[in-house]
């Protein structure tokens, strides 16, 4: 259970950092960030990366802004960081109804955001917080800059575009429009596990009906992922018990779920049908 | 690869310089090079809590962090938590509710409640439920860990 020998760079600047990458990283160089993921994988050897790069000390990762509608948060922020009160709006709501799902409190004081979209586990929430607002990550190399929507940027479970030189400088999520009503609802066994399944959904009323319309479901299969059945099932009728029961089925219907050994595709159909359900009926 | 580096942890006030290599948790040096062996080691995967310190005054996992990574940083662990021979009001409330057996995860919780109740010593039921879920027991049972941590958050926010 102790970690096998690696060395170890703690660069001060992105500059240094991207530089380290371009040398190390494919020379078995990962990232360390928050480390709540890395640092158990390697206790148990099932990573023995030879060169860490700490992007704990480059203070540029460490802050969010808000700018034109869009919420940035830089590749240090910590997962308690969401619990806050000073996030503004439906968006900022969103993220405080997420937050407390993720692990326990010692653990959201070091593990980053942008550690756990690069991490890209199926049961991440802010994973299915970036496929729901339609996030975009910034990824820095020495070759330059590029961003990627999330959509693009998850292809599987753990499987990223992020290339091994490339650091994942910050995620990007468009503010939600004023008055948008959202709603959180996950499954686990014990409190803090891994989620079997979450759904997040958003909609705004207008006129007494539901426009714009999000529905998206995590845990449940690869990566998580919007569905478009369960929203084209919400778009243009009131809220209500009978319309939320349509938009429940349509998204269980629609997925292609995981299986292990403690849970059948069925069950996890029958939870995100639960689930999905449980998040209209809460959401505000 | 056995690389080493010279490294300063100020823990309970006193600073330890240590030259240890990167691959150390901070637990470990915690305990094998600052010789405070009050923080205990349980799963080494981030799972238990019995391990957990104040880190700049946030309760941390010390097994899910590396010692170098807190090299200048303030930590606080269960030998700071008394103060010229007298126990901190959570020891007290331990001892008063019987909220500890063997006491293998004791230093775990009281950290973890510590560095919680100071900073909101008004954390209600289902806050503070939330709040020690983080840590696992295996002999009292929860019950009168639950107990402790309430009435010492009373007696912290009296004294405050």
């Amino acid at each position: 259970m102790k970690p096998a020998p690696f060395t170890y760079h703690a660069p001060t600047s992105v500059d240094e950092a991207v530089a380290l990458l371009a040398q190390w990283g494919p020379q078995d160089g990962r990232v360390l960030a928050g480390g709540q993921s890395l640092i158990p994988t390697m206790a148990f050897r099932v990573a023995r990366p030879a060169h860490l790069i700490d992007i704990n000390g480059i203070a540029e990762l460490a802050g969010m802004s808000v700018k034109d509608g869009v919420l940035s948060i830089g590749a240090c922020v910590r997962h308690a960081a969401f619990e806050s009160e000073a996030l503004p709006g439906p968006t900022g709501a969103l993220l405080r109804k997420v937050v407390r799902h993720i692990a326990h409190h010692p653990i959201r004081t070091r593990g980053t955001f942008c550690g756990s979209i690069a991490h890209a586990d199926p049961a991440s929430e802010w994973c299915c917080v970036m496929a729901a607002l339609d996030g975009t990550v910034v990824l820095r190399s020495r070759r330059g800059v590029r961003r990627l929507r999330a959509a693009e940027f998850y292809q599987g479970i753990m499987a990223t575009a992020l290339e091994e030189d490339e650091l994942l400088v910050a995620a990007e999520l468009p503010l939600l429009a004023e008055g948008t009503r959202t709603g959180f609802a996950e499954f686990s066994r014990r409190k803090g596990d891994f989620a079997i399944a979450m759904a997040l959904v958003c909609y705004r009323l207008a006129d007494g009906a539901m426009v714009e319309p999000r529905v998206t479901i995590g845990g449940a299969e690869s990566h998580a992922r919007r569905g478009p059945q369960a929203e084209q099932a919400l778009r243009g009728h009131s809220p209500g018990p009978d319309v939320f029961a349509k938009a429940s089925e349509a998204a269980a219907a629609a997925i292609d779920p995981l299986e292990d050994i403690n849970n059948t595709a069925a069950y996890r159909r029958s939870l995100v049908r639960a689930l999905v359900e449980r998040a209209l009926e809460s959401a505000q | 690869m056995t690389e080493r580096r010279a490294i300063t942890l100020t823990i309970n006030g006193n600073d330890h310089r240590v030259t240890v290599e990167p691959r150390r948790t901070l637990v470990d040096v915690i305990r094998d090079d600052c010789g405070l062996t009050g923080t205990h080691i349980g799963c080494e995967h981030g799972v238990c809590g019995s391990c957990t310190v104040l880190l700049d005054n946030e309760p941390v996992r010390a097994c899910l962090m590396f010692a170098v990574q807190a090299d200048g940083r303030r930590l606080r662990t269960v030998e700071g938590l008394q103060q010229d021979g007298k126990l901190h009001p959570l020891q007290e409330a331990f001892m008063k509710h019987h909220a500890l057996q063997c006491g293998f995860c004791t230093p775990g919780f009281l950290m973890l409640a510590v560095g919680a109740l100071e900073k909101r010593p008004d954390l209600d039921d289902e806050e503070l439920i939330d709040l020690l879920s983080a840590n696992l027991c295996r002999c009292t049972g929860y019950e009168n860990i639950i107990k402790a941590v309430r009435a010492a958050a009373a007696e912290m926010k009296a004294q405050a």
